[in-house]
């Protein structure tokens, strides 16, 4: 076995041709960042998923916890009027 | 199916008073359709189970691609021979999108990679068959990949997450497989009589085993009923096994093959086919170690990664070489 020599994590995003952002697709192992774009090209763009690719280390990556979940997004629930549609417009008024 | 009996650790399926409060609050996120994530908490028998029935899985892919690549250089015609390249780089590529939704889960790719070579893990009971004929390479791709993508359907509504998002990549891409199979088939079943009979040969061979892959009628199996609350198994085997029978016997007629089985009849009361007794010795022989190939498949494994052993190291060395020269001009 090859124990202690497992290549890093790296996570891959792909993005499309139609002007979206970059978009998280999946992770894979890599010795460096050459060899895991290389990777990335063959795993996850075999069908013309996309035109660019970014790679990061998965050891590089900071999120948020579950255990924040509440703290962190339950303020937002309560802003109802954050969203358009909380203000009923009259059917008349056009272009709004 | 591709993970076949797995084990989930209990002998009994807990009555829901038993549940800790933990236990109790997972369950009930189940059952609202939440999914969970890596770092979300979960029993450790959720835990091990998924390693379990995701390594298994993804060991299918991978050692799925031997009975295949066996006949890349014999493939009648370029076309056919990029398409078969084509077909087992994906399954490299499911087997890829596996072991990383695996490892979220806390295990490390060495380690399973130990596990299969160890005969710790299984893979799937299908590929310990041989391919003898190119019918079979299309045989493969429509009964094979046909089975897999029966199960695989529903697993992209499992709970766990990045189990649920790898399910939904791989069925992309399966259609793919299943299609050129069927058009090998078809275009063998178009031919000479003696391509025909070669046809016909390869799905008396595959038809049985290609059944067995859902595995044993699990009515009565603690492991199913766990992994079915868990909602990592949404369809029992019989199930399964009977939508895949309806619908691939009319594809059969299509081909004009017969189905190696005098039991096979429509019942127009069930409004499902009927169809003969499974030899379920030949499929726990072939779990055991004892199919055609078992052998062969793992030995063959080995040395794919023994002999790529100098590749792994090599790339390391250049990357930290690489890296401690930046470090010099920086």
């Amino acid at each position: 076995m090859s124990a202690g020599t497992e290549w890093p994590l790296w996570e891959v995003f792909i993005r499309s041709q139609h002007g979206l952002a970059h978009r998280h697709v999946g992770s894979l192992h890599a010795p460096d960042a050459a060899m895991a774009i290389r990777n990335a090209r063959d795993v996850y763009t075999r069908r013309n998923e996309g035109v660019s690719i970014w790679v990061a280390r998965s050891a590089d990556l900071h999120a948020s916890s579950p255990d924040e979940r509440d703290a962190l997004f339950d303020p937002a629930q309560d802003k109802v009027y954050r969203h358009p549609t909380f203000f009923p417009m009259p059917d008349e008024v056009k272009h709004l | 199916m591709y993970a076949q009996m797995v084990d989930t650790g209990q002998s009994r399926l807990p009555e829901p008073a038993e549940l800790s409060a933990d236990e109790r609050a997972f369950q009930a996120r189940i059952d609202a359709d939440v999914k969970i994530e890596p770092r979300d908490d979960m029993p450790e028998a959720y835990r091990r189970t998924l390693i379990r029935q995701i390594q298994q899985h993804a060991h299918s892919e991978v050692v799925g691609m031997l009975p295949e690549g066996n006949w890349i250089t014999r493939a009648p015609s370029l076309q056919r021979k990029a398409t078969l390249m084509a077909k087992v780089q994906d399954e490299a590529g499911h087997g890829l999108y596996l072991y990383c939704a695996a490892e979220t889960l806390g295990t490390s790719r060495d380690r399973m990679i130990d596990d299969l070579h160890a005969g710790r893990v299984r893979y799937s009971s299908i590929f310990n068959y041989p391919t003898l004929t190119w019918a079979d390479i299309g045989t493969i791709g429509w009964l094979v990949d046909g089975a897999a993508i029966m199960n695989q359907i529903p697993l992209c509504r499992c709970s766990f997450g990045p189990y649920a998002r790898a399910m939904i990549r791989v069925c992309k891409e399966e259609s793919f497989h299943q299609r050129q199979g069927f058009d090998i088939l078809m275009t063998l079943c178009r031919g000479t009589a003696e391509q025909k009979a070669m046809a016909q040969d390869a799905l008396d061979r595959w038809w049985w085993p290609s059944l067995m892959m859902f595995g044993p009628p699990d009515a009565e199996s603690v492991h199913s009923a766990q992994s079915a609350r868990w909602k990592i198994k949404l369809l029992s085997n019989d199930e399964l096994r009977q939508r895949y029978v309806d619908q691939t016997v009319p594809q059969a007629e299509y081909l004009g093959l017969a189905i190696p089985d005098p039991k096979l009849a429509w019942n127009g009361e069930r409004g499902h086919y009927d169809f003969g007794e499974i030899d379920w010795r030949e499929f726990h022989e072939v779990l055991k170690g004892n199919g055609p190939c078992n052998h062969d498949r793992i030995a063959t494994r080995i040395k794919a990664w023994e002999d790529g052993a100098w590749v792994r190291e090599a790339a390391v060395a250049h990357a930290a070489k690489r890296a401690a020269r930046e470090l010099e001009a920086a």
